[in-house]
């Protein structure tokens, strides 16, 4: 029983090696002899936005790259185009590639922070869609390598929800106080009341700033918390019943929990293209070329938009039969007639985002009623007084009565 | 004799050396950073912002002093009774003080979370049980229980060291005279465990106060302690300015609070406590 059990066992992982090993990518050449065996390279992407696992006939992406090119792969995450800047910005870590969104890419050109990318030295670059081609962020194509396509929606818990919401507005619905997330980085956050009012996204105007801010700072108490990647813990479980989100993370979060849905609210919505760049701080150059391509290679790419669930921009996979099931997804890929009314974020002026953190303090800093945190100190501040004059007051009792020996 | 010979000032060397690189360095970086403003002007626009702050910083003291006071009470007798047990009992109790210190702090308060939610595993046992649920997430409650869990084998330690130390025949003698137990713990055993108490309140104290993410992830993220803000400043808003500035005046108020706190214990000559 336990020979054939083994038996059994052997010939899986015989197959399991048969159908990973075979040359499975494109070029494969492209990737060898290149002299950077043994080189390292550090990737900087957002979290939960690469496929890391054999599971469900996925790839774990840098593992393959490494077994491919010999190069090893270091992979950090962050949760926000926010957090990723200031680490670049400031120098002190070297990445070789990084994922920012469009409005990101487009402030990184202006600061000199990329280095070009020759895409005719890419043979995958053949399988970008031209509509993802010559962007507003990047108009020739020099930075940016387009990764992934997404729009921000409502995702709500069906189960949860009175009626499906259809407005931006149900996020300040007093009904549904404490089960409302919202999302933690402002840029994403603003974004929300501007649709409400019927502002631009990339609005520098102090007055429509300020409104959107007090919008926020009056939903606080409705909200259960800011949170970005924890959003799969608490929609999967049922913990909360509505957050704005990306619509790829919705696609994966309703494969475990079938009450979410997902809707494109009628105020409008942000849509995002994040692509692949290579920071000046780079050592390795080379290698992030190689990266690049490896990414856009079908059976990557493919395997990507499976695992992260975002539209994608690589035709190699809009046309793999595999994919037709996704293709089909009308929340990733809506028809003409369900297309809500999409804006760009675009890189503001120096003083704009200045403006934005300072509010963004604000929000976050408003606080509730104090009053019994003043009454708290009061009390102990007049324990310690009547503790401290009575040591003294023991004290000099004492002295006077040893001298009175 | 009051010469330090060479081998003591080699030997002390490497820490002087290590102080000096990670401790007073950086300290001079966040005050240059905290009175300049992006383009390295000084300016003392940031420091006098602080007002605005005024409410952020009060609770998180307020926060962390009730933490601190809940582990002491919680810490006291457990560290005597730890002090006055056998010695492998000691060693045993030591061991589950310590245990959960060897997780980190960040798992520790994330599975934390993961109990206490709404949906969490302590709700479902208690509907599991038919017992009414509990709201426990995202309230300043559950932030100061993640202090107190996370911090109280700091009080621990210094209290249960000091209590094992003392010296058990002045108790006798009291106890000889006439004493009653709670003459001997109000008037012998507690004036002298105060440094303990003293080291202790530190430790607990000035880590609760400038904790972030104990606070984000317990609280919701949405009532900030000043630990959030400052993270902030450094992590997403890119200011360093604002958030040394802020460092600077934290770090000011806790000494100050320190040394309230020493006057309890540091004015007799036996005290010695850090600041």
């Amino acid at each position: 029983m336990k020979k054939l059990y083994t038996f059994v066992l052997t010939l899986a992982v015989l197959f399991a090696l048969s159908a990973f090993g075979a040359s499975a990518y494109e070029n494969e050449d492209f990737y060898k002899n290149t002299g950077l065996e043994g080189t390292e390279i550090n990737v900087f992407n957002w979290g939960e936005y690469i496929s890391d696992s054999y599971e469900d006939g996925c790839i774990d992406v840098n593992r393959e790259f490494e077994k491919l090119t010999g190069i090893k792969v270091n992979y950090v995450t962050y949760e926000s185009n926010e957090d990723m800047y200031p680490k670049i910005k400031n120098g002190g870590a070297s990445y070789d590639i990084v994922i920012p969104s469009d409005y990101m890419i487009e402030r990184m050109i202006s600061e000199n922070m990329l280095l070009e990318i020759d895409t005719s030295a890419l043979p995958n670059y053949k399988y970008i869609a031209d509509e993802y081609k010559n962007m507003y962020y990047d108009p020739d194509n020099s930075f940016s390598v387009p990764y992934n396509v997404g729009m921000v929606g409502l995702i709500y818990n069906t189960k949860m929800v009175e009626e499906a919401p259809t407005s931006w507005t149900a996020l300040w619905d007093e009904r549904y106080s404490g089960k409302i997330l919202m999302i933690d980085n402002p840029r994403d956050a603003f974004a929300i009341p501007q649709k409400i009012l019927g502002y631009s996204l990339n609005s520098t105007d102090e007055k429509e700033l300020s409104d959107v801010a007090q919008m926020l700072i009056e939903q606080k108490p409705l909200l259960q918390g800011y949170v970005m990647d924890e959003i799969y813990n608490k929609m999967e479980s049922g913990e909360a019943a509505m957050v704005p989100y990306y619509v790829g993370d919705f696609v994966l979060m309703k494969d475990i929990n079938p009450d979410l849905d997902f809707v494109y609210p009628k105020e409008g919505v942000n849509i995002f293209v994040d692509a692949i760049c290579i920071p000046k701080c780079t050592q390795n150059y080379d290698a992030a070329m190689l990266y690049i391509n490896f990414l856009l290679d079908p059976e990557v790419a493919l395997s990507n938009a499976f695992y992260i669930g975002y539209a994608t921009p690589n035709t190699g996979v809009l046309e793999h039969e595999d994919y037709a099931d996704m293709r089909e997804n009308e929340y990733l890929y809506p028809s003409e007639e369900n297309m809500p009314d999409t804006e760009y974020f675009r890189n503001l002026p120096q003083e704009t985002l200045d403006r934005f953190s300072e509010l963004w303090n604000e929000i976050r800093i408003h606080g509730t009623d104090n009053t019994h945190i003043y009454i708290g100190f009061a009390l102990v501040g007049a324990a310690a007084l009547f503790f401290i004059i009575r040591k003294s007051i023991i004290k000099k009792r004492r002295e006077y009565w040893y001298n009175s020996l | 004799m009051k010469k330090t010979s060479l081998g003591k000032k080699l030997t002390a060397s490497p820490y002087i050396v290590w102080s000096m690189l990670f401790i007073i360095v950086p300290l001079i970086f966040v005050a240059y950073y905290s009175v300049t403003d992006a383009s390295g002007n000084f300016t003392l626009e940031y420091i006098s912002d602080i007002g605005r702050y005024k409410d952020v910083m009060l609770n998180s003291i307020w926060l962390g002093f009730i933490a601190t006071v809940i582990s002491l009470i919680l810490a006291y007798p457990l560290a005597y009774i730890m002090a006055r047990s056998k010695a492998n009992v000691q060693r045993t109790m030591m061991m589950l003080v310590m245990l959960p210190m060897w997780m980190n702090l960040l798992i520790r308060t994330y599975s934390m979370m993961i109990l206490m939610q709404d949906t969490g595993v302590i709700n479902s046992v208690l509907s599991f049980l038919n017992l009414p649920n509990v709201h426990m997430i995202n309230t300043q409650g559950a932030v100061v229980f993640g202090m107190v869990y996370n911090y109280i084998p700091y009080m621990i330690l210094p209290l249960y060291n000091i209590m094992a130390k003392m010296d058990h025949s002045l108790i006798e003698a009291a106890e000889d005279l006439g004493a009653n137990k709670l003459t001997v713990l109000k008037n012998i055993i507690f004036p002298l465990s105060l440094p303990g108490v003293a080291s202790g309140f530190t430790m607990v104290f000035v880590p609760s106060v400038s904790t972030f993410y104990i606070s984000k992830k317990l609280g919701g993220n949405t009532f900030s302690l000043i630990g959030d803000v400052i993270e902030m400043q450094f992590k997403s808003a890119n200011n360093y300015n604002l958030g040394a500035a802020l460092s600077m005046v934290l770090m000011v108020l806790i000494i100050i609070c320190m040394m309230v706190m020493n006057r309890f214990t540091g004015d007799d000559d036996d005290g010695g406590v850090l600041i």
